[in-house]
């Protein structure tokens, strides 16, 4: 036990005691606390265990630099994993667990490992558990090592509201500096936008304290927020700006109190940053002991939380600033050793005992710390505070395409000036102390005259320190990864001595907690092992988030129906009271079948369409209108099948290609005047072709001569097929002349129909005599209520896709995408070319591949001995295996086929190959792909 | 978020935009006297420079192809102009 609270300080309401359990053992905190804060001050000490060798590990920070106190939180029966303990407000109720322990922190059974350390170095896993294969091991070891557990019912909702803002002045971070530019900005009229992630401004303010300007600060920052609203700004509080994109876009993640969080994208005119700094560890043998703070954080936990770290404190560090913290702990009544590694420093705090010119060699302690080795001499102790200098936040800076430059009197990276259009001001620039950041901010915000006026000086005689690399015994580098310096060591004698390599061999700042409180040492460490200088060497590259933010922030509302919605058919209505089960096909929402037992509905609907007649809704089928005199011309380029010979009333079938020769798309077209087509497309490809079309009419043709219209939305399509088609359409009244002559098969027809303009074209995607009636949306009710009683009548009856898919696989019709993959050309398909004119496409179908004699054709199948999969790859009968092909779609019924493709396909009609399904080889024939009706004359039935 | 200036209808947010083609390619034809090589080139070999670049862009809204200089490495957009021919 070292924490424990202080009877009065901070802001938390010591008359709202909040109970939360820890690993199953009950918490008291209070309302205000965060998780760590409440767990400091309760005295539990083994907060987690570390993630490769379970060794002990206690809480090291106050912020998003927390490396080890990661928990699953449990809250009204549902489980959220890997919560910062330092940044999660504690609720009443909350069940805190640790992460990757069994049965619990104190207690973990894994701390065996620890002991195997000599064989679990970074980078094992690329020598060892290799026998039997790598799977065999990497279940046990995966559920060894990570972090916490996914709650599969815990489904957060998707009520994440996403903002777009402009800002003219954002101002990032709410510190000193931030709030000094916030200040002079909004002085002179501009709105400023601030941004924190804490839920108060302030930033050190609120734990180091100090007068600005000769008064409380806490006025100060008041009277700043005040003139920041009435200038028309805001302060955004709880809100973490987390990256920094193109075109000054920044984005934040506003945590919602009480109400879901919010997600900002602000594009911001100028924008200063003011991110603060984050104190440096100390490197000794078992650095990472419970009871080794952040001497920064311990202040911050005693002035915000009234919690104190421990009673008998060692605070070892090398520059000025953990002199107050000293002070301060001093003061709460703990017993305070200050160890200064420096000859030289400030004068001793009252009340505590001051050393000179030493280090900690090393720490040691059963589960926590208990005593400490400074040179000759043991000290005990319960907590030891440290603090190796300060590492500025550059991230947001970095992110923006700042460049760093190494400042060696702070021992620090800080941003070099005019490398990123960011200003950056105060610590985030390597400006420490109180005087310097309000200069500094004050000046960024564009502020004249004198800047706001503090004593505290920030130049605090920083002795760069660095881990000794002749230490006997282990020196942690990166704690949430369980990275040591031999490790860097390692890496380099492996010859990973690049920065970025040395990152992803030892994993070193890959977690999540990005490397804060490491990446400078390995950087540093590694330096030294190359004999380079510390810019040399460099730093990774930073990337967003600035912090870890829910997947759910990021995605907003756009789950489930919204993630991405399909069309909707006009008669949607209708086809659901008729019993229709909708599925998304192409994005667009259709009648699977209708009625119950979708394969059993599937043959007797597509029966119907055999014996009598169907009616289906084709309405998602692609519409696009060519008008104008350079309609035939544009048509003759974009489409491999000529469409400028097509005779007005007619209509005919063509398929369109990419410049690589591969057939993107097929479908019909009408031609309904000299100057006036309709391109059909599939319903999943309607943008495509539209976009081919529109790119030819814009670079090559005379965009005056020729308009494109997708008008797919606009017409409801209703088919009516089968052999009682011409029957059913002269029982309802249709005008216009049904006779062969006049509208013959692939031939159109417009004409008005009790004053409705109807346009029927005899197209037969089923194999039957089939007719096409499309009519303006708005008349759909009313095209249906004249069709569908006439085909009751008949016999006949709705049927849905699957049907339709069924019938139009028996003909040997294909789907494009299905029945054609990435290589389809057109000969492969029976299509070979005849055309002297330019297409789109026409030279890649002379070149050597598409000229091969093997390629992949399309053919049909017929079962001799098994059933036929979609999917299931074609082999040969005898021999060694290899994938001929696959089978592409299947239609079933009394006797099944399929449509596949297979190598040199055509010239293999009649021969037997071997179909592989499930780790089985049956057999199937190949068959021309047409099954149903090769002559097509039930077209005219 | 980028924000890129269709020529017609002015700035708007990259969503909105579809990169069409590296500018100043043209289409090598008629088709028989075009080598494999130089078809091969046509369709996969792009400048890809690392700076000012200039590309065809469409934007999707108003449906216009147009011509965009851009900076391949600091993002930026020199400049917009639509198509020659094409009256803004």
């Amino acid at each position: 036990m070292s924490g424990w609270r202080l009877e009065t300080g901070g802001q938390v309401d010591r008359d709202a005691p909040l109970e939360f359990t820890f690993d199953g053992q009950l918490v008291l905190g209070f309302a205000g606390d965060t998780l760590a804060s409440a767990l400091l001050a309760s005295g539990t000490r083994v907060l987690g265990r570390s993630f490769k060798y379970h060794r002990p590990r206690g809480l090291w920070g106050a912020g998003a630099e927390e490396p080890n106190a990661i928990f699953d939180v449990t809250e009204g029966g549902l489980t959220t994993p890997n919560m910062r303990a330092t940044t999660t407000p504690l609720r009443a109720g909350m069940a805190v667990h640790s992460v990757n322990t069994w049965p619990n922190a104190a207690q973990d059974r894994g701390r065996a490992l620890d002991l195997l350390h000599r064989f679990l170095p970074a980078g094992f896993y690329y020598k060892t558990f290799m026998a039997g294969g790598w799977m065999r091991w990497e279940p046990m070891i995966r559920r060894m090592a990570g972090l916490g557990r996914l709650d599969p019912a815990n489904t957060p909702p998707a009520d994440c509201a996403q903002i777009n803002a402009r800002a003219d002045l954002l101002v990032i971070g709410a510190g000193p500096a931030g709030l000094a530019a916030a200040r002079s900005a909004a002085m002179a009229g501009r709105a400023v936008w601030l941004i924190d992630d804490a839920g108060a401004p302030g930033g050190s303010l609120r734990w180091r304290g100090g007068s600005i300007d000769g008064g409380p600060w806490q006025d100060w920052v008041a009277d700043t927020c005040t003139r920041i609203e009435t200038a028309g700004g805001r302060v955004m509080l709880r809100s973490t700006l987390w990256g920094a994109f193109d075109h000054g876009m920044f984005a934040a993640w506003e945590r919602g109190q009480g109400a879901p969080d919010r997600l900002w994208r602000i594009r911001a005119g100028q924008v200063v940053l003011a991110a603060g700094a984050i104190e440096r560890p100390l490197w000794f043998v078992n650095n990472d002991l419970p009871g080794v703070m952040s001497a920064e954080a311990a202040l911050r936990y005693l002035r915000l939380y009234g919690a104190v770290a421990g009673r008998r404190v060692v605070l070892a560090t090398c520059n000025d600033s953990s002199y107050a913290v000293a002070a301060a702990l001093a003061d709460a009544g703990c017993n305070v050793t200050l160890v200064d590694a420096r000859e030289e420093g400030p004068e001793a705090p009252e009340g505590m005992h001051l050393r000179r010119g030493a280090q900690v060699a090393g720490a040691a302690g059963r589960n926590g710390v208990a005593q400490m080795q400074l040179g000759d001499t043991k000290l005990e102790a319960d907590t030891l505070l440290v603090s190796g200098g300060l590492t500025p936040s550059v991230h947001l800076f970095m992110q923006a395409g700042g460049k760093l430059d190494w400042n060696a009197a702070i021992d620090a990276l800080i941003p070099r000036a005019g490398s990123a259009s960011m200003a950056v001001v105060g610590a985030a620039n390597g400006s420490f102390g109180l005087a310097e950041a309000l200069r500094e901010g004050h000046c960024a915000g564009g502020g004249t005259g004198a800047a706001p006026q503090a004593e505290e000086s920030g130049d605090w005689g920083i002795l760069p320190m660095r881990p000794d690399p002749a230490a006997k015994g282990r020196q942690w580098v990166d704690l949430q990864n369980d990275v040591t310096l031999k490790d860097i060591a390692l890496a380099q004698r492996e010859g990973y001595v690049s920065v970025e390599h040395l990152k992803r061999y030892t994993t070193l700042g890959m977690a999540n907690d990005q490397g804060r409180t490491s990446n400078m040492a390995g950087l540093a460490a590694m330096a030294a092992l190359t004999g380079r200088t510390i810019p040399e060497t460099g730093t990774t590259t930073y990337r967003p988030p600035f912090e870890p933010l829910p997947l759910g922030v990021i995605a907003g509302r756009q789950r489930g129906l919204l993630f991405d919605p399909p069309k909707r058919l006009t008669l949607e209505r209708q086809h659901r009271a008729a019993g229709a089960s909708m599925r998304e096909y192409g994005g667009w929402l259709r009648p699977s079948h209708y009625g119950d037992g979708e394969a059993v509905r599937a043959m007797a609907e597509a029966q119907i369409a055999r014996n009598t007649v169907a009616l289906y809704d084709a309405s998602p089928l692609g519409k696009i209108e060519v008008l104008g005199p350079g309609a035939a011309a544009l048509l003759d380029f974009a489409f491999f099948t000529r469409m400028s010979t097509l005779k007005p009333a007619r209509a005919r079938y063509g398929l369109m290609l990419s410049e690589t020769g591969i057939v993107y798309d097929d479908g019909v077209t009408l031609r309904l005047a000299e100057d006036h087509f309709i391109v059909s497309a599939s319903s999943s490809h309607v943008d495509g072709v539209r976009l081919r079309l529109e790119d030819a009419r814009q670079d090559r043709f005379n965009p005056a001569r020729v308009v494109l219209h997708d008008v797919t939305g606009h017409w409801t399509t209703l088919t009516i097929a089968g052999p009682l088609a011409r029957d059913v359409l002269e029982q309802a009244g249709v005008s216009g002349d049904l006779g062969e002559a006049a509208l013959p098969h692939m031939g159109v027809m417009e004409c008005d129909w009790d004053g409705v303009p109807l346009r029927i074209a005899r197209i037969s995607f089923t194999g039957e005599r089939s007719y096409e009636l499309s009519v303006p949306g708005r008349h759909a009710d009313w095209l249906l209520d004249q069709l569908a009683p006439q085909v009751q009548r008949a016999g006949g009856g709705l049927i849905g896709l699957e049907a339709v898919l069924t019938l139009r696989a028996q003909k040997g019709y294909i789907l494009i995408g299905k029945d054609t993959d990435g290589l389809t050309m057109p000969h492969d398909l029976g299509w070979p070319m005849r055309r002297d004119d330019e297409f789109i496409g026409k030279r890649a179908l002379t070149t050597p591949d598409a000229l091969r004699e093997d390629r992949r054709q399309l053919v049909g199948l017929e079962a001799m001995d098994g059933a036929l999969i979609a999917g299931a790859h074609l082999v040969p009968t005898g021999g060694a295996r290899r994938s001929l092909g696959f089978v592409t779609s299947v239609a079933g019924g009394s006797a099944p086929i399929a449509l596949a493709l297979l190598e040199a396909g055509r010239s293999r009609v009649g021969d037997t190959v071997g179909v592989f399904h499930a780790g089985n080889v049956s057999r199937a024939r190949v068959v021309p792909p047409c099954a149903y009706d090769p002559k097509g004359e039930r077209h005219h039935a | 978020m980028q924000i890129f200036t269709c020529p017609f209808c002015g700035p708007r947010d990259e969503r909105e935009f579809h990169f069409a083609v590296e500018a100043g390619k043209r289409r090598p034809e008629p088709a028989a006297g075009v080598s494999d090589a130089a078809w091969a080139d046509y369709l996969y070999a792009v400048e890809a420079p690392k700076g000012a670049a200039r590309e065809v862009w469409l934007h999707l809204t108003c449906g216009e192809y147009f011509l965009m200089t851009r900076n391949t490495v600091t993002r930026d957009v020199v400049g917009v102009e639509a198509l020659p021919g094409r009256q803004t």
